[in-house]
């Protein structure tokens, strides 16, 4: 076989032997994962390093992002015609549930200030596509086509126009990356709509299934319950549609209920999704005693509500700065499961 | 025989290897796609080491890092041990006939998945199956067609 190189040097004398060259790296690698997990220096290393791998994910994409553009021109009047007549219907539908929608909100209000909790504030919205390309099969994870020059932040909520789609873990210069709400790694606070029982949604690593591990035998929750965000934890907002529950066995020798819902965002199907900047409530609801794996939340809720009105500020101006990320990241790691960010 | 078109070819593979880790397959496929990049730096590794150094193999796995969004050196740091190893058994390997090198490819990558099975559990992961280690497989079995293809493409410039 063939020799590669012209590698003349002699053998003896030609810089670091192997091994160390080997213990070096190691050791730099190593450096770079405990800072990385640690800490908030590496952001803008990797956002440059993003920004710098950017060609190729944006080749990947590109193929169906253009065929995508080449349907939406091509398709004929009739279908356009046909669509728009559609949408026409649907739009009347949809102002006719808003006008009630109205009514409520206002009424709602009124009970809030009545208990002298404010009410959230939605700031801006931001449709956001899904890049066609495949992350890691163990993990649920996509790539989002908006980034630092966006304004996007670490633990930004995403929606679906079902439900709650996931959060932001990683913000790149022109690609963010985001954890779905189905990772084994993620799980979101949730309220049950019929009870008000509040407890804690994983995803299993299936996309088509939550778990509630939470839940005694005792609790009152059934099949078919809607499932929404509680807005504890400070990352999403209240009363989005999380999931709906498909499965729910009590049994009389385990101390927990088997619990399972289904996600109503269209986890699989979805190309595009919307990432919105909102302001908590500043005065957080009384918590009747939570099940033990909501009292961290709690303890940190009040932490970053406060925090919460810087949100909108750091989504106006794009650099980011560090005090903002440091109480983004506290907010998110506070509703994933265990590191949402890695 | 000049390293400067080994380079251009070590590049454009790179680029390639890249490309297929992140182009989109059906979930199926998906589960058992074979770590390419890995597969290129264990090559260029066995039949260039002088060239490549184990610093290619080390940019390779940062920007494996970036590119599927792990924590930033994690497969830095398997890239290097497996390029180590490489490295240090190139002219063994490549002595040896190709059923046995695939062995010794699997090898390889099963210790690169070992390191990122090893790094996950440090951090917390608990989410794991068997479907874990299928790309070791898939990508061992794929390693004569990488030779072929690879030996038949540098042909002209050795």
């Amino acid at each position: 076989m063939a020799r590669f190189g012209s590698d003349t040097r002699p053998i003896i004398g030609r810089g670091p032997s192997l091994v160390a060259r080997f213990l070096l790296l190691s050791a730099i690698s190593i450096g770079l994962m405990v800072g990385d997990h640690r800490s908030n220096y590496l952001t803008n290393v990797r956002s440059l390093l993003s920004a710098s791998i950017y060609p190729i994910h944006w080749l990947m994409d590109a193929p169906f992002s253009a065929t995508r553009w080449v349907i939406n021109n091509l398709t004929d009047r009739e279908q356009v015609r046909r669509e728009n007549a559609q949408l026409t219907t649907q739009v009347r539908d949809l102002q006719v549930s808003l006008q009630t929608l109205a009514a409520l909100k206002a009424e709602n209000l009124r009970l809030l200030e009545l208990g002298e909790a404010t009410q959230e504030v939605t700031k801006k919205r931001l449709i956001a596509e899904i890049m066609n390309v495949d992350l890691d099969p163990l993990r649920h994870r996509v790539l989002l086509n908006k980034g630092q020059t966006d304004g996007i932040f670490k633990g930004q909520p995403i929606l679906d126009a079902h439900g709650v789609f996931g959060q932001i873990t990683q913000v790149g210069r022109y690609t963010s990356e985001a954890i779905l709400i189905t990772d084994p790694e993620h799980g979101i606070p949730v309220r049950v709509n019929r009870s008000g029982l509040r407890t804690i949604a994983t995803g299993t690593g299936d996309l088509n299934q939550l778990d509630l591990p939470y839940l005694t035998g005792e609790a009152d929750i059934k099949v078919g319950d809607l499932l929404i965000s509680s807005g504890l934890g400070g990352v999403f907002p209240a009363g989005y549609p999380v999931g709906v529950v498909t499965k729910m066995e009590r049994n009389p020798s385990e101390t927990f209920a088997t619990v399972e819902a289904k996600p109503l965002a269209k986890l699989d199907s979805d190309y595009e999704v919307m990432l919105i900047w909102y302001q908590a409530p500043a005065i957080e609801p009384t918590i009747p005693t939570p099940p033990a794996a909501v009292a961290p939340q709690a303890n940190q809720s009040s932490e970053t509500h406060s925090s919460a009105s810087n949100k909108p500020k750091n989504a106006s101006k794009p650099p980011a700065d560090t005090s903002n990320k440091k109480t983004n990241t506290s907010s998110s790691s506070s509703t994933a499961k265990s590191k949402p960010t890695r | 025989m000049s390293s400067r078109s080994v380079f251009i070819y070590i590049m454009l593979s790179t680029v390639i290897a890249l490309l297929l880790t992140i182009v989109p397959m059906p979930q199926i496929i998906n589960m058992g796609r074979p770590d390419w990049v890995l597969i290129v730096v264990i090559y260029w590794s066995i039949n260039a080491g002088f060239v490549t150094g184990l610093m290619y193999a080390w940019c390779c796995g940062l920007l494996l890092d970036i590119l599927v969004g792990t924590l930033l050196g994690q497969h830095a740091l398997a890239f290097v041990l497996v390029a180590t190893l490489a490295q240090h058994f190139q002219f063994r390997i490549r002595m040896f006939p190709i059923m046995n090198q695939v062995f010794i490819v699997l090898l390889l990558i099963l210790i690169y998945k070992f390191m990122l099975f090893w790094i996950d559990g440090i951090l917390g992961s608990t989410f794991s199956s068997w479907l874990r280690w299928l790309p070791a497989v898939v990508g061992a079995l794929l390693w004569p067609l990488i030779v072929a293809l690879l030996d038949t493409s540098t042909r002209n410039i050795r």
